[in-house]
């Protein structure tokens, strides 16, 4: 017998079951179809005001510019104001591309990083109100080594793309990827952490050092908050 | 399985470990987890709902486990991964060895995973004559240290600053002798540079799974540094080695769990990195890995379904009942001499090695309940530690000191007025000859208490004479 007939046998002698029984096979199907929301908390409903209080809580910056068109002198700003080179690592984004680069003096670098890159910037695919959480998706758009591996990571975030909750994120991956979900989906809470010294908390570890957030079509421009 | 098994020798164990100043010094930082859960749990309104939900979510689960893996396993193979299924840590560590040997590996990063640690991965890929590099920063830490992790989630927590200092002055010999390495930063800092490099060029990444979806096919991880992500991305290869119980139904119940793992792990409303991995990287993508393969292993899980450790498999692996518990305080995670200590540990050790070898572990406990208190899947642990006691001394395993001394209990027990009559008699007794001190430094019998402590002398009366007065009163 093989190792996977053995412990499907063993799961069922344990359950005293063969696997056949209709009703169950019935609540399994119905609740793969349906994916019944559990308990979402509250908090999620307070939006955007509560995703940036949220992801400053959580270490990451964050700034805000009225439309996409001012991300670009933003982020050349933020590179500036932290004395780090005028450098930047992206991939395909439409909406990066879309983007007014060339009015900055940023050296742009396109595709995945080979882990010599100092600054990346990429989209994301939406953000969780009720804990300050980005969610990227993997491709060519987005490479996901530029979530991972530069020191400073720069995501430009549209203010519709901002949720609630993570399920609502999940049902927005359903629409867009259908049965299929892409390969990586990487939700990010902050920058790169360690508490692995005597508990005392360091910040990047492994991954990025530093999170930056540019939330585009934000009316008020306020001061970047560090 | 994992190194040398202590477990038997745990009496020992948890002595030597009382004793060790080093040791105790560096446990006091595993009491910092209380406020901060605590803290988490006070900003969610939600939370006491959500442990109940994600109970639910994994008994149903548990009793349509093989349904789900049913599910799971097509999701995976349709988004072009492997399913691997291992009956043992033996079959699971060979498993790996051929997928690795096959591609002519030489180095392996690993991510963090207590299934690893559980089937003794790093022993079996060194002896084949390959590198494995952990990459976590308290797993690399215990592996330049020959050790095991003490903790589930901070496994170098029994290691203070200056011993990693002073591991890492020893390994990394290629770096200036003198470099100042007086700061935790600075500590961090090497590491990141050597692990960089270890990431950039490894043949085969290894991460455990925190839950595999059956909706998607997809093992998530949880990770505060990114050493996870790094581990599966950058390789050809990305391997995940979990257990089954690890199964969740859906995207939506994947995230009921994670609202309180965290939040009882470190206190956390999320950890930084929350990894949804799919499949090998698709067709258009410019990274990710090429193959991706899970070994699912069951090392007597099927076996504990349906029996009174089933609730044992509802376990997250947050820490939060290591991180609440009087005697994992005292004692650290070594003392319990495998791979899983404290509360979850006492449980899950006996049904997976053995009662005769894990048998002591469910006496560590004062039933204080903490652990259950705060388990975020409502596992009733003590309850469970109980069903090991009973088990215990129904195998006959016990000491026969112990077994003697029940025996003359249930003696006295049984026969009330006896019972009464001898407890009134010693606590008069005792209450004489304690009256001086009003505690004792030593006593017949008792000297594993007073070795490390005084006895307090009784007040008085007995329990029992107590409560018949104060009854008679009120009544």
């Amino acid at each position: 017998m093989s190792a996977r007939d053995e412990i499907f046998a063993g799961i069922r002698r344990s359950l005293h079951v063969t696997g056949n029984e209709a009703p169950r096979r019935a609540a399994v199907a119905a609740r793969l179809r349906g994916a019944p929301r559990g308990i979402v908390p509250a908090r999620g409903q307070g939006g955007l005001p509560t995703f940036q209080s949220e992801a400053l809580r959580a270490g990451a910056t964050l700034a805000t510019v009225a439309s996409a068109a001012d991300a670009p002198d933003e982020i050349a700003r933020y590179l500036r104001d932290a004395n780090l080179p005028a450098t930047l690592r992206m991939g395909a984004d439409a909406r990066l591309e879309a983007m007014p680069w060339g009015a900055t003096t940023l050296e742009i670098a396109r595709g995945a990083s080979d882990g010599h890159d100092l600054n990346a910037v990429s989209a994301a695919f939406a953000a969780v109100a009720e804990t300050g959480t980005l969610a990227l998706v993997s491709g060519p758009d987005n490479p996901s080594t530029l979530n991972m591996l530069p020191d400073n990571h720069i995501v430009v975030l549209f203010a519709e793309d901002v949720v609630g909750d993570f399920e609502t994120v999940f049902d927005r991956l359903r629409a867009r990827y259908g049965a299929e979900m892409p390969r990586t989906l990487n939700f990010i809470t902050g920058p790169s952490r360690s508490a692995d010294i005597e508990q005392t908390l360091l910040f990047g570890a492994h991954g990025p050092r530093r999170l930056h957030i540019v939330l585009a079509g934000v009316e008020a421009v306020g001061a970047a908050q560090t | 399985m994992s190194g040398s098994v202590t477990t038997p020798r745990f009496k020992q164990n948890a002595h030597d470990a009382l004793g060790d100043a080093r040791l105790q010094r560096a446990l006091g930082h595993a009491r910092n987890f209380i406020p901060r859960r605590g803290a988490a749990v006070e900003r969610l309104p939600e939370f006491e709902a959500l442990r109940d939900s994600a109970r639910d979510i994994k008994n149903h689960t548990l009793a349509h486990l093989d349904l789900y893996l049913e599910a799971y396993e097509r999701k995976v193979t349709e988004s072009g991964g492997f399913v691997h299924y291992a009956r043992d840590s033996a079959e699971a560590c060979k498993i790996f060895l051929d997928l690795a040997k096959a591609r002519g590996a030489k180095s392996v990063t690993k991510g963090k995973s207590m299934i690893s640690e559980e089937i003794g991965l790093n022993q079996a890929i060194e002896a084949a004559g390959m590198e494995a590099v952990e990459t976590d920063l308290g797993e690399y830490i215990i592996q330049l240290r020959h050790e095991a992790p003490s903790h589930i989630i901070a496994p170098a927590i029994h290691v203070t600053r200056d011993d990693v200092e002073a591991d890492f002055r020893k390994a990394h010999l290629h770096l200036p002798a003198d470099r100042d390495l007086s700061q935790p930063e600075q500590l961090l800092a090497e590491a990141r540079g050597i692990l960089r490099n270890k990431f950039l060029n490894a043949d085969i990444g290894v991460t455990g799974a925190n839950f595999l979806i059956a909706e998607t096919g997809t093992s998530i991880i949880v990770t505060n540094e990114g050493n996870g992500d790094l581990t599966q991305i950058l390789p050809k290869v990305h391997v995940v080695i979990a257990s089954l119980e690890k199964l969740v139904p859906t995207l939506d119940d994947a995230a009921q769990l994670l609202r309180v793992l965290a939040r009882s792990a470190t206190g956390q409303d999320m950890s930084v990195y929350t990894t949804f991995s799919t499949g090998p990287r698709r067709a258009h993508d410019p990274d990710g890995p090429e193959e991706y393969h899970v070994i699912l292993l069951d090392n007597g899980r099927s076996a504990m379904l349906g029996t009174d450790f089933e609730d044992m498999l509802r376990c997250i692996r947050c820490g939060a009942c290591m991180n609440h518990c009087p005697v994992y305080h005292q004692i650290g995670g070594h003392a319990y001499g495998w791979v899983y200590p404290g509360p979850m540990g006492a449980v899950l050790t006996p049904s997976l090695i053995g009662v005769a070898e894990g048998g002591q572990l469910p006496n560590a406990s004062t039933f204080c309940g903490r652990c259950e208190q705060v388990c975020p899947m409502r596992i009733p642990l003590p309850k469970m530690m109980r069903h090991w006691r009973e088990r215990e001394f129904e195998r006959a395993l016990s000491p026969a000191t112990m077994r003697y001394g029940l025996k003359v209990w249930a003696f006295f027990a049984t026969r009330p007025w006896l019972y009464r009559a001898s407890t009134d008699l010693a606590m008069r007794a005792l209450t004489l000859l304690g009256r001086k001190k009003g505690r004792f430094s030593w006593l017949p019998l008792a000297s594993g208490w007073t070795e490390q402590r005084d006895l307090a002398a009784p007040q008085g009366a007995t329990f029992q004479a107590q409560w018949r007065a104060k009854s008679g009163a009120t009544q």
